[in-house]
């Protein structure tokens, strides 16, 4: 589904991804980890599209097409989404209307009919009820005003609304209550498929408790430094980064 | 600011007007061949032709009064104003640049003659993309673009059921001109009761020449049974070049207006000074909204409309109310301050504006709001957006007079700005003469972050569609206050004029 091979991203002349290599298969969950400032919302940004990163060497491909010289809103369309680790803010754009529109850009791009108001209300209920959320968010600007476990929500319901193909959650956990938690892991999990692959970047072992992952990645420096199984997530959870920072730098 | 009136491309005029005693004289070497012989035959000569030669003076004065079958007191009216317009100066002070006007270069009666061009194919492809995008029948498309057209597109029957309706509810409305034949008594009791001839420099020249325009009364006690629109007022379909508006509310009644149309108009004058009067008596309630899109020009500004307008309304009565809502996006220039006198005892006051400014547009926009009555209120929403080179001035002034007692006023005054090369500007004026007058004033400048463009493009929204949700979100408080219909277009149209001024 996913292949990256040998990214090299910079930002403003600062190499920060440094020849990252990465396969998802359809229907897989993986984690990635890794220190603060080791690239992880980078990666998430170059893969979604974000103008201001220049790749200088490495190739990305989605489902055979290469990601890479695509705009943004073609991505999302091919069915590429990323919940924000900081959710933007959209001042007087009420969050429906935003959905909605969202989905029938998605819609148009495949030659399907636009939604109208009445199934897209209909739908949008549907969701709602899977992810046991209430309405009360819809009706207010996208973000404005939310407190961060709702904004992380209502990433998760637009997620649950545009059905993507590949998700990368960006932080999704952070800053939720144990509650909070909950929701936002059933709504992921809920939406695990054979078709849909995930990407959930994540500081917590307490995540993935809830989010049962393939593989586990370290990111670290720019690079995928380690990757494993589920058992990964528990070693680094005690023992922290140094270890395997060390062995890589020997 | 980069603009500066040389690099303005305007119509190729004439030197500053310096006198106009000087310009007479000279109009009278120039046109002395055919306004001569009517001096000498006093103000009752009619040229015969469709359209006055350009130029301005008495006789053509009393030309215009003569065709339209003006009584007696109307023409002294419009002399009266000619005499004073003479000795007006020009306003300089509006943060606006344009080539001086010629005004013996207009011809004042042809208006609102439009230049018939042979098809389609002649017209700016801009215009008529729009156009498209808008859904305008080809039609219709023809008579905006000012093509002749083959077939009359209006529905005469829908009109008619309109005007039977009004009449029934005892609600004039008819064309300034019928109006001053038909009802002579009301149109005398209250024209420029509002706007006084003396005012300023276009509202004096619109009372000596103003050809068309609405007037409209509102019974007592009555609420009149729709919302009134120039659309359904068949035979003035047009926008003249010098249109005068009045509509009265009498006690206790309400009456919601709508004026112009979201199609981008063309028209061959340049020079547009109208003068809208509102007069809203005991309990009554006047809203007032506007829609706007003149032909802005080509990306240069050629061609462009020059938007000079005096509206005011006066809240006379008690608990009366008059709210203004415009949204603007055309004009080259547009100088124009929708204004409320808040004269009876606890009346309110509303302004809500949006206006767009890109290419090489200025706009110098805002309000006045005086409060004279006790416990009178008032309150501005303010929104300009600008983009590529726009250029946008908020001027508002809020005057609190000693007697107004337990005054209020709120002002909120947003600006977006789209790039780099456009600017805002914000003037408030703020006087008050009574301590208990409450004053809020909010100002603020934002830009269209990358941030949230990102964010609407990692969800399937194409770049302008992000932007035109972003402005029309920015928007929505001014939007609210519009009719639905003319909401939804509104909406419409400011997603097509900003379509390309991103990036
Ligand atoms: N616009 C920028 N200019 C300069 N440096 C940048 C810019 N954006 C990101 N960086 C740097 O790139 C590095 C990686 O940032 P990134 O946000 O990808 O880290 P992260 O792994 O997501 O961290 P965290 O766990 O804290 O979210 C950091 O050192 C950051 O300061
Ligand atoms: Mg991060």
């Amino acid at each position: 589904m996913l292949s990256v091979k040998g990214l090299k991203a910079t930002v403003d002349d600062k190499e920060i991804l440094k020849g990252l290599d990465l396969e998802v298969g359809a229907g897989e969950v993986h984690a990635i980890m890794g220190p603060n400032g080791s690239g992880k919302s980078t990666l998430a940004h170059v893969l979604s599209g974000r103008e201001g990163y220049t790749v200088t060497a490495g190739s990305v491909t989605f489902e055979g097409r290469d990601l890479l010289e695509l705009d943004p809103e073609e991505r999302a369309c091919l069915g590429l989404f990323l919940a924000f680790q900081y959710p933007v803010e959209l001042p007087g754009v009420n969050n429906t209307y935003f959905l909605k529109a969202a989905l029938n850009a998605k819609r148009r791009y495949h030659g399907e009919e636009e939604l109208d108001a009445v199934s897209f209300l209909r739908l949008m209920k549907e969701k709602l009820k899977v992810l046991h959320l209430d309405d009360s968010l819809l009706k207010r600007p996208v973000n404005v005003g939310f407190s961060g476990g709702e904004k992380k929500r209502n990433e998760i319901f637009q997620m649950a609304l545009l059905e993507p193909k590949l998700a990368i959650l960006d932080e999704t956990d952070s800053g939720l209550d144990i509650d909070a938690l909950r929701v936002v892991a059933d709504g992921v999990n809920s939406l695990r498929s054979p078709e849909r692959s995930m990407l959930v970047v994540t500081h917590y072992q307490r995540l993935l408790d809830y989010i049962e992952p393939d593989y586990v990645h370290v990111l670290a420096r720019g690079r995928i430094i380690r990757s494993g199984g589920k058992e990964l997530a528990l070693e680094l959870e005690q023992k922290g980064y140094g270890w395997i920072l060390d062995e890589a730098a020997a | 600011m980069s603009a500066t009136p040389q690099d303005l491309p305007g119509q190729p005029v004439a030197e500053q007007r310096s006198g106009a005693s000087r310009k007479a004289a000279e109009t009278e070497a120039e046109y002395g061949h055919l306004v001569k012989s009517e001096y000498e035959h006093g103000f009752v000569t009619e040229i015969e032709s469709d359209t006055l030669p350009p130029g301005l003076d008495e006789s053509v004065i009393a030309t215009i009064s003569r065709r339209k079958g003006e009584p007696q007191w109307m023409l002294d009216w419009r002399l009266a104003a000619y005499a004073k317009w003479l000795e007006m100066p020009t306003p300089q002070w509006a943060a606006v640049h344009y080539a001086p006007i010629d005004f013996q270069a207009i011809s004042y009666f042809s208006a609102p003659k439009k230049k018939e061009l042979k098809s389609l194919d002649e017209v700016d492809p801009v215009l008529l993309e729009t156009y498209e995008k808008l859904g305008i029948p080809i039609e219709e498309q023809k008579a905006l673009a000012g093509v002749a057209v083959d077939a009359v597109f209006d529905s005469v029957s829908v009109a008619t059921t309109f005007r039977e309706k009004l009449a029934e509810a005892g609600v004039i409305f008819c064309s300034i001109s019928e109006a001053v034949q038909e009802y002579p008594e009301l149109v005398q009791k209250y024209i420029g009761s509002v706007v006084p001839p003396t005012d300023n420099f276009y509202a004096g020249l619109n009372s000596a020449v103003f050809t068309d325009g609405t007037f409209v009364y509102v019974p007592k006690h009555t609420r009149c049974p729709m919302e009134l629109s120039t659309y359904f007022r068949i035979n003035e379909a047009k926008t003249g070049q010098f249109e005068r508006t009045l509509i009265v509310a009498d006690e206790g009644s309400y009456v919601s207006y709508l004026e112009g149309c979201t199609a981008p108009q063309r028209d061959e004058n340049q020079l547009h000074a109208a003068v809208v009067e509102l007069i809203a008596m005991d309990n009554a309630e006047i809203k007032y909204s506007t829609v706007q899109n003149w032909y802005p020009g080509d990306e240069e500004g050629r061609g462009g409309i020059y938007n000079f307008v005096t509206k005011r309304g006066d809240c006379r009565g008690a608990n009366s109310k008059i709210s203004w809502t415009q949204v603007e996006t055309g004009s080259a220039i547009t100088w124009k301050y929708p204004s409320c006198i808040l004269r009876g005892d606890h009346s309110v006051g509303e302004f809500y504006s949006v206006a767009v400014t890109k290419g090489r547009q200025q706009a110098d926009t805002g309000t006045k709001m005086i409060h004279l009555g006790k416990h009178t209120r008032s309150t501005i929403v303010s929104k300009g957006i600008s983009a590529q080179h726009g250029i946008q001035s908020y001027r508002g002034l809020v005057r609190i007079a000693g007697k107004a007692e337990g005054a209020r006023n709120h002002t909120q005054c947003d600006s977006l700005l789209i790039g780099d090369k456009c600017a805002a500007n914000t003037f408030p004026y703020i006087e008050v003469k009574n301590p208990t007058a409450k004053m809020e004033h909010e100002a603020t400048t934002s830009k269209i972050s990358d941030d949230q463009l990102f964010y609407c493009r990692s969800r399937g929204l194409s770049e302008e569609d992000a932007v035109s949700m972003i402005v029309n979100g920015f928007c929505k408080e001014v939007f609210n206050e519009l009719p639905m219909e003319f909401a939804v277009e509104a909406q419409k149209l400011l997603s097509i004029s900003l379509e390309g001024a991103v990036g």
